[in-house]
């Protein structure tokens, strides 16, 4: 049929015949028989379909367990800016004035935040809704993350295959799809921006990586676009803009320059900064941040190595060239030095942010800024964490590296020093682990991958071995038996670690990750900062003072002022704060921990860090911390431990306990007469956990 | 205050949904009233009086029609009214519903409102008939005082007259109030007047000629919860594959005396006899038997705190919102439930089908102040009509769920000022052919179809132009 209509057409191709052929015979059923290349093929798209559900399904415990929501504070967050874009479209989203955060300052939404993960959602939303699909865009949110944790396995598999092989791909995706560094920050309902930047993170990489290896422009310009995209979802793209740089500048150094690397990197650098100078957030900052110039050095450093090259292939004497390389280097360094001193002297370049001087010297933070410094994920990693999160991985990483090692090309060593400086910055933060997956994913599927190839190849090879030694005798005969069985020992041995990895992923994301922390109202993964006020504005839609701005030290000092003070002296500080009403989290009924008065240290911290009339000493009696009659006088009347204990005196929490019993912290509370002379008790929760207090106008003067 | 002016709105809007063009009506000599008992039950906050009329006929030609009078603050506040003919002595009694209708009088003395009662038989010369009718009033008990502390009790006023308003001449009448508690801090006193426990009696008064007012004031203790859901949306949704998915978002208030100054969780714990009486945590919804998937969720998520129970008859899910409501506190959340199709879902004789189930709210006890039922009919359903046995504002949305492509009719019934006595089914009739039922399936499996069948061309084709 189809022949024919192509001598109709008078159009023939001599192509196309064949195919017409091809496609008559498809329908006689001897052709539907596969050849062991799809074979293949189908087996490892199944695979890989699977991995990807499973990454999805494994992610579902909290919908499963509790109900389809938003988890933590800054998730809110996410999805009330989301629910905005929705609603009113993206040039109102982007030209919003929140007036409700950040009171009495107010927020401009389109300059103070990443967009990608809400741009992202909103998309998905637009196109289901187009498809008919009637969902609600809380949905939509809830599912981004386990959605784009599916996206990344696929990468994650590219990825493998560009390093490795097909195999190491496949292993990488199995990995990372079930990893609990990568899940803890990706379960259904943690609608953060690490949901999709991993995703843009690992796309950036293997774009570039591919650009290298292919020296073309097209995936140059790719991995531009993974970098725009990553800049818009998550701050965390300094990581891209540094770890490029270094990389560069290691092959520069190993003598590992080409022209692929120059054309990978000009594209993927120029292009991607001015495409990142698009995101209101950034702005200017590649010109003009401390961070970001290694990676403008290390460009200007490809023009002259390009130039050298130029001047190499002009210049015949090896003399003279080398003279003129000493020079040449010399100038640039020096001109490059001047360059960076001036900028940095007249104040165009800004010197490193706190938070970038906290991953290089993990003791920075402690000693300066107390605001990041008490943000719990900011902590340094606990080696039980590492544990928790890579399990047998933090063997393999290892291993694979040497594989990486014994065949080094300019791809392995990419991973190599993605994996190595992710893994420093995860031990410096709790929260970088998450950087790390990836890494260690892609390296240690590398180790099993090339393990199990090498030991299957053993197997497999038994049979020309056992002819071939047929002749030779019992001996070698034996041998080959021993290197058989050696060899199943360890495909055992390897599966059997594997699965216990795969059970402790499940288990690790069912009970540790997959609990939502608003089920208790509380928890606040950004500090006790958050913990005064979560949620309240997304929920039931209140102006909050303090939301999560860990930008504004003052204001945040200011609160935390006022809830170290004397009643009398914080309720001036409230009254010129507008305050209408005042929030804590209390613990002492039922016993949860991570309470405000818990926290209350950090907040004195913070306040006196601004405003020395706050001293530390002053709440602790001898270094101890302590609530009950023992504790310091100013710690017993300051307005924290007013506000959580009062009329707390009254209640029996305990059996066989007196009354006022903190079963928080065990011990009875040391201060049961409290009266409060400027605030009037609103609300308490049945359990106690949340108490609000209102604060009262001023008292009439006549 | 601006309740009442919505209520007047709800009235005007009776009015003129009336369309019977009324009778000429009979003038007041011709009927007269010859025994009058009226019981008021203001035990919850929703009034309930219960009239019972022996009208006589002494004019000179036969009377079909009885007209109900009412002050026009109590007009605004009806939120049902019944009215049957009461046919039998004692034991045999039986009662014919009659029709009502809201009526308009040209020169009413100090604008009093009329209700028409059609007689099923003319009441010819000398005959009597004995008429009981049931009316419901909302929003009548006015708290006093109007703010009170978590310490305090609720304490309300109701007013009415010591006299049954009437256009007709009663012979011999007599009032009864119960108060939900011998709680009363007063009451206006027309002799003869009486109070024994939890009873008020104001009567027999003899011989009161037509529109005879006698305003009285009662001030009582009622601490029964004043549950007040200011808006209310049922979604009925009918899926044709067998089951019947109800959503409703309610706006709930507490509309007793407002709450004022603090709230002390100690005490509301230690003390629950003397704290927070007037104030309620949890409310009982009596929803059809065989429900199934029950949730019960707000904005933040789901609610833990509810309990079903259900047994062949009927089932009974009881929630707790998220805090205790104290007077003027309001708390919204979602109920939603799944129903057995069958139980509903009715073929009438001439092939149509039609929806049967009940109108207003499932919670006991409430007053609806704005109430809408959409139904949403499955896609592809057509000519969708619906019966309501009381006046109600109808009209027809479109919207889309999962894989719609020409959207589902949806039938928009709204009502205000709902009370329990609208717990009665109503039907919407629709024709629909069960074709359309197989129009989403066949979509998807098209889809995985041509997904499959391209795969499985690219596995077989070989579309390089260059033979390698």
């Amino acid at each position: 049929m189809v022949s024919k209509s192509d001598t109709l057409n008078g159009v023939v191709k001599p192509d196309l015949i064949p195919t017409a052929t091809t496609l008559s015979s498809i329908f006689s059923l001897k052709t539907l028989k596969l050849k062991t290349k799809q074979k293949e093929l189908l087996i490892r798209v199944s695979i890989l379909c699977l991995v990807y559900i499973l990454a999805f399904i494994t992610r579902l415990f909290s919908v499963l367990r509790y109900e389809s929501m938003i988890h933590e504070f800054d998730p809110y967050f996410n999805y009330r800016t989301t629910l905005y874009l929705t609603e009113k479209g993206f040039y109102e989203f982007w030209n919003w004035f929140d007036s409700e955060s950040w009171y009495p300052l107010g927020r401009i939404i389109g300059g103070t935040l990443y967009p990608g993960l809400m741009v992202t959602a909103a998309l998905i939303y637009w196109v289901l809704r187009f498809l008919s699909f009637a969902v609600h865009i809380r949905e939509v949110c809830v599912l981004t993350a386990p959605f784009f944790a599916s996206n990344t396995t696929l990468v994650a598999y590219f990825f493998g295959k560009e390093l490795w092989d097909s195999g190491a791909g496949l292993v990488a995706a199995a990995l990372i799809a079930i990893c609990p560094g990568y899940i803890s920050r990706s379960v259904a309902g943690s609608y953060d921006n690490e949901a999709v930047a991993i995703f843009a993170l690992l796309t950036t990489f293997y774009l570039f990586v591919k650009a290298v290896k292919l020296g073309s422009l097209a995936w140059g310009l790719a991995s531009a676009f993974g970098y725009f995209y990553m800049v818009s979802a998550w701050g965390g793209y300094v990581f891209i803009i540094n770890l490029i740089p270094l990389y560069v500048l290691v092959l520069l150094i190993t003598g590992r320059y080409s022209m692929r690397l120059y054309v990978a990197y000009n594209s993927m650098y120029i292009l991607g900064m001015l495409l990142a100078m698009q995101i209101r957030f950034v702005g200017f900052q590649h010109v003009q941040s401390g961070e970001h110039m290694a990676a403008m050095g290390v460009f200007f450093l490809m023009q002259v190595f390009y130039f050298l090259d130029w001047v190499k292939h002009q210049l015949n004497d090896i003399k003279l060239f080398q003279a003129f390389l000493r020079i040449t280097v010399t100038c640039a360094v020096g001109v490059g030095a001047v360059a960076l001193g001036v900028g940095t002297a007249s104040g165009y370049i800004s010197p490193w942010t706190g938070r970038f001087y906290s991953l290089l010297d993990p003791t920075y933070a402690k000693d300066h800024i107390p605001i990041i410094a008490s943000v719990s994920e900011h902590q340094p990693t606990a080696w039980s964490s590492f544990m928790f999160d890579f399990h047998i991985l933090l063997f393999l990483f290892p291993a694979g590296l040497y594989f990486c090692f014994k065949r080094l090309s300019d791809a392995t060593i990419f991973i190599v020093m993605y994996g190595l400086t992710s893994m420093y910055f995860a031990g410096v933060m709790v929260r970088l682990i998450l950087v790390a997956t990836p890494a260690v994913c892609l390296i240690s599927a590398i180790a099993v991958s090339a393990t199990i190839k090498n030991l299957t190849q053993l197997l497999r090879g038994k049979n020309k071995v056992a002819l071939s030694a047929s002749g030779k005798g019992v001996w070698a005969i034996n041998l080959c038996l021993s290197r058989r069985m050696g060899a199943i020992a360890l495909l055992v041995g390897a599966f059997y670690l594997l699965s216990r990895y795969a059970t402790h992923c499940t288990w690790v994301t069912s009970e540790a990750y997959s609990s939502p922390s608003i089920v208790l109202a509380a928890r606040g993964h950004h500090g006790q900062r958050v913990i005064l006020m979560i949620t309240i504005t997304a929920m039931g839609n209140r102006t909050v003072i303090v939301d999560n701005n860990t930008w504004n030290n003052t204001h945040i000092a200011t609160v935390g002022l006022a809830m170290s003070s004397y009643e009398d002296e914080a309720y001036e500080i409230m009254r010129s704060l507008d305050v209408d009403y005042v929030l804590v989290v209390f613990g002492g009924v039922t016993g949860y921990s991570s309470d405000d008065i818990n926290k209350f240290l950090w907040m004195v911290r913070i306040g006196g860090g601004v405003f020395p009339v706050i001293k530390e000493p002053d709440y602790l009696v001898n270094g101890e911390y302590r609530v009950d009659k023992g504790a310091a006088p100013k710690m017993l009347n300051c307005l924290m431990y007013k506000l959580s204990y009062y009329r707390f005196g009254e209640l029996t929490t305990e059996y066989g306990k007196p009354p006022g019993y903190d079963r928080a912290r065990g011990v009875e509370i040391g201060n049961k007469d409290i009266k409060l002379e400027h605030l009037e008790e609103a609300f308490t929760t049945s359990n106690w956990i949340v108490r609000i207090y209102k604060v009262k106008p001023p008292n009439n003067r006549w | 205050m601006e309740i009442n002016i919505r209520k007047h709105g709800i009235y005007i809007l009776l009015i003129s949904l009336v369309t019977l063009s009324h009778l000429s009506l009979v003038t007041s000599s011709d009927l007269q009233i010859v025994d009058a008992e009226r019981r008021i039950d203001v035990i919850s906050h929703i009034v309930r009086v219960y009239l019972t009329l022996k009208v006589e006929n002494t004019g000179k030609s036969s009377a079909s029609e009885i007209l109900l009078a009412f002050s026009p603050e109590q007009a605004k506040n009806i939120a049902n009214l019944q009215a049957a003919v009461v046919i039998g002595k004692k034991r045999k009694k039986t009662y014919l519903p009659l029709q009502v209708n809201p009526t308009d009088l040209p020169d009413s003395p100090n604008g009093t409102k009329y209700f028409t009662a059609y007689l099923l038989n003319p009441l010819s010369t000398g005959e009597s008939v004995t008429i009981e009718v049931l009316y419901t009033l909302t929003h009548s008990l006015q708290p006093y005082p109007v703010e009170i502390s978590q310490s305090e009790p609720q304490l309300v006023y109701y007013h009415d007259s010591a006299l049954i308003l009437s256009h007709y001449y009663i012979k011999r009448q007599k009032t009864m109030i119960r108060t939900p508690s011998n709680k009363v801090e007063s009451f206006t006193r027309v002799e003869p007047a009486d109070r024994k426990g939890t009873e008020l009696k104001y009567g027999p008064y003899e011989d009161r000629s037509p529109y005879s007012y006698s305003p009285v004031i009662i001030h009582f203790e009622n601490n029964n919860p004043f549950a007040v859901v200011e808006e209310l949306i049922r979604e009925v949704e009918i899926s044709h594959w067998g089951n019947l998915q109800i959503t409703e978002h309610y706006k709930l208030a507490h509309g007793g005396a407002r709450h004022k100054g603090v709230f002390s969780r100690v005490e509301y714990q230690g003390r629950p006899s003397g704290s927070g009486v007037s104030s309620f945590k949890n409310l009982l919804a009596k929803l059809p038997p065989r429900v199934h998937s029950v949730y019960y969720r707000d904005g933040i998520g789901n609610i833990s705190t509810s309990h079903l129970r259900s047994d062949f008859k009927k089932s009974e899910l009881e929630i707790e919102p998220r805090y205790p409501l104290f007077g003027g506190w309001k708390a919204t959340f979602t109920i939603g439930y799944g129903l057995p199709l069958q139980d509903f879902l009715f073929e009438s004789d001439d092939g149509r089908r039609y929806l049967n189930i009940s109108f207003g709210c499932p919670i006991a006890e409430t007053v609806v102040d704005n109430l809408t039922v959409k139904v949403v009919l499955p896609e592809g359903s057509k000519n969708p009509s619906a019966l309501v046995s009381f006046p109600v504002e109808q009209n027809l949305e479109t919207s889309y769920s999962y894989l719609d492509v020409v959207g589902r009719t949806v039938v928009v019934l709204k009502k205000k000022n709902v009370v329990p006595e609208h717990n009665i089914p109503f039907q919407v009739y629709y024709d629909f052919h069960p074709m359309f039922m197989l129009a989403e399936p066949l979509m998807l499996t098209s889809v995985f179809f041509l997904l499959f069948l391209t795969s499985l061309a690219y596995l077989h084709m070989d579309i390089s132009i260059r033979k390698s």
